[in-house]
């Protein structure tokens, strides 16, 4: 029972936010977390959520530095981690963790040694090989740019020295950068495939290897400027590729180590510690707080209150539980502080049976080739031919020539060498291997913007091909909470409201959002299960079930979720509660369907309710009481049919079948497990950015094919001239930075593009 | 063409300063946190 006194709310002064749970629950022990840096301070690093802006930085920051011996607080607004450091024995570490808690920000303890570091020292590399390499194409154009120039009237003694000097530069640099190239080349042949970096490294190889012969014989092929230009290019897209997908595995991180602790266990002398759920043993008691999850299947063993399943099955209604009623893992308490003992471990529990339809669910998609690959697959074997032809043909085509009786002379074992590694230095793959890349990055930095998290390149491939949209219920096309669907009059529903701002119940939270700021009631207490009791003027007001607040009043039967209110004598009044669809879902349902994708609705509550959303949204085809596990075969069943579904969904229900569907999506509102398995994280309220995803996709997708089009002419036209002998390095750097910069230029045209 | 021996090592050497200062920029950690700094300048110093 909870005795909340309007002095205890002052910390929410808006009485908006629900009340903070009186539950104390075990600390995380922050002191495991700390480490000891070369300055002699102890530091931690901490991860936030919640920080957006420059206000945010200077709360925290500022806030922070007030501590007393704090030296350093500093909060990266890019991967939300902050940094504190602080003199040994001035605080105790928890006074960080409370005074962003007080500012207003949740934050999570994560060990900086783990993983995290690895992926960091990745993408710093990457850079640093992009450096050195745009650094060494950069000097050697300048030493290139006059022996083009000076073509007729430089002595060879002078090209020469150019060509040395051009060489001292580009052997250490292109060898350095080239790292990446020959380590994935070295592991792919190791394991018998051959993937585009096998071209790439050959091509590193051959082509110093000639040009320092080239230039040991004083002869004019150098062609220094354009393998070091070719790496330039090459790394850039390296570079754009890793940084989308460091965005998406960091999400997937940040998930996992605040997932680390989370539960409380009790233990024999009734003390209570924070354990992970992956050690919580059959029959450890376990204390769930209002609001907390529970991690594992079990049995109340003490402690009566409401459950919501919405995540587990879709359904709407919070379910009343007490002792010895079983509650499954990932159901969340809401009113009240119960004692589970578990009945299962974490990987029995009705989760973990998800967590593998998940996974067998996401076997079925790592089958798609991305589009960059496919065309590797073409390009390899093509452009490997051609340049072994090229030798042959220069090797023997003179002799057969003169053979027939035409004049044509030998160019030696080095021309022919020469005139083959032109031809693969002229088809690089850099317009290739930047095509598509940077059209993702463009594409998915535009969503962004727009408050969709694009996890992978390929999830943005696979978006052009859907066909169909399932949507789930509750919580996706609906808010997933409920609504005052009538209005009341204004100072019933603040009197009401004054008792529900003490409740966390989802019904007392929607009447404390419908009635908007104010105080809580005095002497407010709550009766789990049963409502809220308090007095106003001198009444007695009852906010609850119509067995506790309004026992007299007649039943409605219309299947809404209802709350009763009496105050003193006067008639009882009813609120009445709906799932209220999101605002923007019958609009996006339309135009979904005027794009002539075909809608569907699939969710595991009542045939009712669920006949209620799909007409309000304008879908034809729902199916109600459907189990997670119907849902996948729903999903596969589509895929069989030839369909390529977009599941969006939210619960722990959906999450196996966002894994099943051939794309997939979930709100920012969903469980972790369902925004791990979906390819697309929708922030906000509208649904509307699906939209815009699929608008993005497609144009995504043209601008890719469009660039891998444009590869593809500009190669049919240089490898027959380099095949011929016709390039020069002049020719050769021209061709590679130009086709490079338009295939770039066209991937940017998709930011400058108007909404659709 | 004596005036090469000069400018060669010159050019060079401009180039190996400023992949110097992009290695320190690197290290220094100017990379970490891109939105961060662009937020960063609207905040006023106190003192």
């Amino acid at each position: 029972m909870a005795t909340v006194t309007a002095q205890q709310e002052a910390g929410c002064p808006s009485g908006l936010a629900p009340p903070p749970s009186e539950d104390e629950r075990p600390r995380v022990d922050l002191a495991a977390f700390v480490r000891h840096d070369k300055a002699g301070h102890d530091t931690l690093e901490l991860m936030v959520t919640g920080a957006k802006c420059a206000g945010c930085i200077r709360k925290i920051e500022g806030g922070l530095l007030a501590l007393p011996g704090v030296a350093e607080a500093r909060l990266n607004l890019s991967t939300q981690r902050l940094r504190v450091a602080w003199t040994p024995g001035a605080m105790p570490p928890e006074r960080i963790a409370d005074t962003l808690t007080r500012l207003g920000y949740a934050s999570a303890a994560f060990d900086p040694e783990a993983a995290q570091r690895k992926t960091d020292e990745e993408g710093r590399k990457l850079l640093r090989y992009l450096a050195v390499a745009g650094f060494a194409a950069m000097n050697i154009m300048m030493f290139s740019v006059p022996v083009w120039s000076g073509e007729g009237e430089m002595g060879e003694g002078t090209r020469t020295l150019l060509h040395w000097v051009s060489a001292l530069i580009a052997i250490p640099a292109a060898l350095y950068a080239a790292q990446p190239f020959f380590r994935s080349a070295y592991n792919a042949l190791k394991a018998r495939r051959a993937n585009m970096d096998v071209p790439i490294s050959l091509a590193v190889i051959l082509t110093l290897s000639t040009s320092i012969a080239e230039t040991l014989q004083q002869g004019e092929h150098a062609y220094f400027d354009g393998i070091t230009m070719l790496l330039f290019f090459l790394l850039i897209g390296r570079y754009l590729d890793h940084r989308l997908r460091e965005r998406a595995r960091t999400a997937a991180r940040d998930l996992l180590a605040l997932q680390a602790v989370t539960a409380t266990r009790i233990g024999e002398d009734g003390h209570a510690d924070a354990v992970s759920a992956r050690d919580i043993e059959i029959g450890d008691r376990l204390l769930i707080a209002a609001g907390d999850r529970a991690p594992v299947d079990g049995v109340i063993e003490d402690g009566v209150s409401e459950i919501d399943n919405a995540m587990l099955t879709g359904e709407t209604l919070p379910v009343a539980v007490r002792t010895g009623d079983v509650i499954r893992a990932g159901a969340i308490n809401l009113t009240q502080r119960i004692t589970l003992r578990a009945t299962a471990r974490a990987e029995n529990s009705a989760v973990a049976e998800l967590a593998r339809l998940i996974e067998a669910g996401e076997q079925g998609r790592a089958k798609y080739v991305r589009l960059a690959d496919r065309a590797a697959a073409l390009y390899v074997p093509v452009v490997h031919s051609l340049a072994a032809l090229t030798f042959i043909g220069w090797m023997f085509g003179p002799m057969l020539l003169r053979a027939l009786g035409y004049d044509f002379a030998d160019v030696g074992f080095r021309g022919a060498l020469q005139n083959a590694v032109a031809v693969l230095i002229i088809t690089c793959p850099c317009a290739l291997g930047l095509a598509v890349p940077a059209v993702q990055v463009v594409a998915t930095g535009r969503l962004f913007k727009r408050g969709v998290l694009v996890k992978s390149g390929d999830a943005l491939e696979r978006l052009t091909e859907i066909d169909t949209v399932v949507f789930d219920k509750t919580g996706t096309l609906t808010l997933g909470k409920p609504k005052l669907a009538a209005p009341v009059s204004a100072d019933v529903l603040l009197a009401a409201a004054s008792l529900a701002r003490i409740s966390r119940h989802p019904l007392s939270r929607a009447l404390v959002e419908a009635a908007g700021p104010g105080a809580p009631a005095a002497n407010a207490k709550e009766y789990p299960g049963q409502g809220v009791e308090a007095e106003i003027n001198g009444l007695t007001a009852r906010l609850g079930r119509r067995a506790f607040a309004a026992p007299g009043a007649v039943e409605i039967e219309d299947g809404a979720v209802e709350l009763w209110f009496t105050l003193g004598e006067k008639a009882p009044v009813r609120f009445a509660f709906i799932d209220a669809l999101r605002a923007d879902a019958a609009d996006v349902v339309a135009e979904l369907k005027r794009r002539g994708y075909r809608v569907e609705l699939i969710s595991g509550d009542r045939p009712a309710a669920v006949e209620a959303a799909a007409r309000a949204a304008g879908i034809e085809n729902w199916r109600a009481h459907v189990s997670p596990a119907e849902k996948t075969e729903h999903l596969r069943e589509l895929r069989a049919a030839g369909r390529k579904p977009l599941m969006i969904g939210d619960g722990l229900n959906d999450a196996a079948a966002l894994a099943a569907a051939h794309a997939s999506a979930s709100p920012g509102t969903a469980i972790e497990a369902s925004q791990a398995a979906a390819d697309l994280v929708i922030q906000g309220a509208a649904l509307s950015p699906i939209l815009e995803a699929l608008t993005v996709a497609k144009a995504a997708h043209n601008r890719a094919l469009e660039n891998l089009r444009f590869s593809a002419a500009y190669n049919l036209v240089a490898a027959p001239l380099a095949a011929l002998g016709f390039l020069t390095p002049l020719i050769a750097a021209l061709a590679m930075s130009g086709s490079s910069m338009i295939v770039t230029l066209n991937a940017l045209r998709l930011q400058a593009q108007t909404r659709s | 063409m004596d005036i090469m021996v000069m400018l060669i090592p010159g050019a060079v050497l401009l180039g190996l300063l400023g992949l110097g200062a992009f290695f320190w920029s690197l290290r220094s950690g100017q990379y970490e946190d891109l939105d961060g700094a662009a937020h960063r300048v609207l905040i006023d110093d106190e003192d």
